[in-house]
């Protein structure tokens, strides 16, 4: 008791010395001064952009819902569902690919196995944008390898649609969900899986009701994280199908180049703001699960 | 039990290795085949003198290094000060380091036009107006080392982060300066040699991230590298393939060298 209190002494009065010389909080003004700026600025011209309207004739300016009405109706709003569900679909089945293939790799006692799979999924879950498009433009596109000598296009393929996506999508979100879902994997002890076989659960019931369970936040979680990342994903789609699938990226990008109509801009950051709410929405679920999913790992 | 426990893990990495594989195989073959020619490395020979390569490349990586310059300025000393000093700011330091990650970068990047734009339209006649202008310029867009540092923040800040929990900042820079250290020297030759592997993690990061940044980069004009294989991508097919495929060899070699340096954080930028 009595060192405690004299290292806590010690560390008070070292503190109040250092007080003295060089405030602490001075190391991270330049930082908060930095992101006020180059991050906030943006965002409220977003804010701000998002409602108001500027009067064509008189060229004043005055604040507005419309933009955010516009935002979703028409083809604004097919292109925000589109992206929603491109988004939904490709994490659900990134998700039920990913996890199996991390299951494999866990369970598996090859080391190198397991450092080559998770090293592997680092590189492609970062592989995203152009490269990747093209690549995909090589495989299946018009003048694909696999399309041309396969006569892929006889029987209706086309990678530029919705499921030419969605495939694409998968190649750096399963790399992503496996990344994801492997520390909670690591965390299923072998021990729950002997009792649930020594009462006489099959392996089916030892995964419908225990596994499956216990790993259900980390699932969530990570599914939740795919969305986000195919959510704002523009790159790729662009690289790929130009604007032939509506997606709310492509719209954004289009109103803000001035390529459908003049003064669509303060749409697209209607638009934007739009996708940032969806975006907070999905952060909001992902880091609570994220910590509850930790919990498991630390037990 | 066993027996089939395996044929099912070797089926499910097969197909994983399929689908995985097929892609890149088939690119290299889509650049080296070429209809009507047979096999020929063209494809690969042309790219370094082909138009605005080597200029793209170089602004990529110009940009790539102020990024980290600034990104790593900016944080280290704040996450150190917020370790040894300033712990009650440390949600708040957190928070703002993670709100980039809740705005996707076509949103931001809407942000950013709008805010250029009050340059020409409010503020002609300040000196601003060539602070404005000075950030746009194509040879070197600091506006997009701007945009990269935000959008770096919270990979950055999370690197360093877990860095520091490993390194008793505290007693390492009382015991330097107890040695007679000054501030900075305490930071530099004390704390920042035990960080050498979150610095290093924190880096290659950015480096991926600015070197495959598409789409900031495009809204606002300039043409570094990702922007450049997509302009070529209309004129040669062959080439801009050929190009994607170098540039995946590149980032498996830096994000292999990131691996081999000890980092453990893979979930980079997966943004596309």
């Amino acid at each position: 008791m009595t060192a405690t209190l004299t290292r806590a002494d010690v560390a008070a009065a070292a503190s109040q010395k250092r007080r003295r010389r060089a405030p602490g909080w001075l190391a991270v003004v330049p930082l908060l001064a930095f992101t006020a700026v180059a991050f906030g600025l943006p965002a409220v011209a977003m804010l701000n952009g998002a409602f108001t309207v500027k009067d064509p004739v008189s060229g004043t300016s005055s604040y507005t819902a419309s933009n955010l009405s516009d935002s979703l109706q028409g083809p604004y709003l097919t292109a925000l569902v589109g992206s929603v569900k491109l988004s939904a679909l490709s994490a659900v089945i990134a998700a039920v690919l990913g996890l199996p293939l991390a299951q494999a790799v866990v369970s598996s006692r090859s080391r190198a196995l397991r450092e080559a799979v998770l090293t592997a999924s680092g590189v492609l879950a970062n592989f995203g944008g152009v490269p990747l498009a093209f690549a995909f433009v090589a495989t299946l596109g018009n003048a694909g390898v696999l399309t041309v000598h396969l006569h892929l296009a006889d029987h209706g393929w086309d990678l530029y649609s919705f499921w030419g996506l969605v495939l694409v999508y998968l190649y750096f979100l399963i790399p992503l969900m496996v990344l994801t879902i492997t520390p909670a994997l690591d965390g299923l002890r072998a021990q729950w899986r002997e009792a649930a076989l020594n009462n006489g659960a099959t392996g089916v019931q030892y995964w419908r009701f225990v596994a499956l369970p216990v790993l259900a936040p980390s699932l969530l979680g990570g599914f939740v994280l795919l969305f986000g990342s195919a959510f704002a994903a523009y790159a790729t789609a662009a690289a790929m199908v130009g604007s032939a699938v509506p997606l709310v990226t492509l719209q954004i990008a289009d109103a803000l180049s001035g390529n459908v109509l003049v003064g669509q801009e303060n749409v697209a950051l209607a638009l934007s703001l739009d996708m940032v709410l969806v975006a907070g929405l999905v952060m909001a679920v992902y880091l609570p699960l994220q910590r509850r999913s930790a919990r498991w790992l630390d037990a | 039990m066993a027996r089939r426990l395996n044929l099912w893990r070797w089926a499910v990495l097969g197909l994983a290795a399929l689908y995985f594989l097929i892609p890149m195989a088939a690119s290299v073959l889509f650049t080296v085949d070429v209809p009507g020619e047979g096999v020929t490395f063209d494809a690969y020979t042309q790219i370094v003198s082909a138009d605005g390569f080597l200029s793209s490349l170089l602004l990529s990586l110009e940009l790539a290094v102020a990024t980290i310059a600034v990104v790593l300025l900016l944080t280290v000393p704040a996450v150190v000060a917020l370790r040894l000093s300033a712990p009650r700011l440390r949600p708040v330091v957190e928070i703002v380091c993670s709100l980039p990650l809740v705005v996707p970068p076509i949103a931001f990047v809407a942000g950013i036009v709008t805010v250029l734009k009050w340059g020409p339209d409010h503020l002609s006649r300040t000196p601003l107006f060539e602070t404005f202008v000075a950030v746009q310029n194509p040879d070197f867009p600091v506006v997009l080392v701007i945009a990269y540092v935000v959008m770096a923040l919270p990979f950055v800040y999370r690197a360093l982060d877990a860095g520091l929990r490993a390194v008793d900042v505290r007693t390492l820079v009382e015991a330097a300066r107890s040695c007679g250290a000054s501030w900075p020297q305490a930071l530099v030759r004390a704390v920042l040699p035990n960080l050498r592997g979150a610095l290093l993690n924190a880096s290659f990061l950015t480096l991926a991230l600015v070197l495959g940044e598409f789409t900031v980069a495009r809204l606002l004009g300039f043409e570094p590298f990702a922007v450049w294989i997509y302009d070529v991508g209309g004129s040669q097919a062959q080439m801009s393939v050929a190009v994607s495929v170098l540039s995946l060899l590149v980032t498996w070699a830096l994000l292999l060298a990131l691996a081999g340096a000890g980092g453990r954080d893979r979930t980079a930028s997966s943004r596309g």
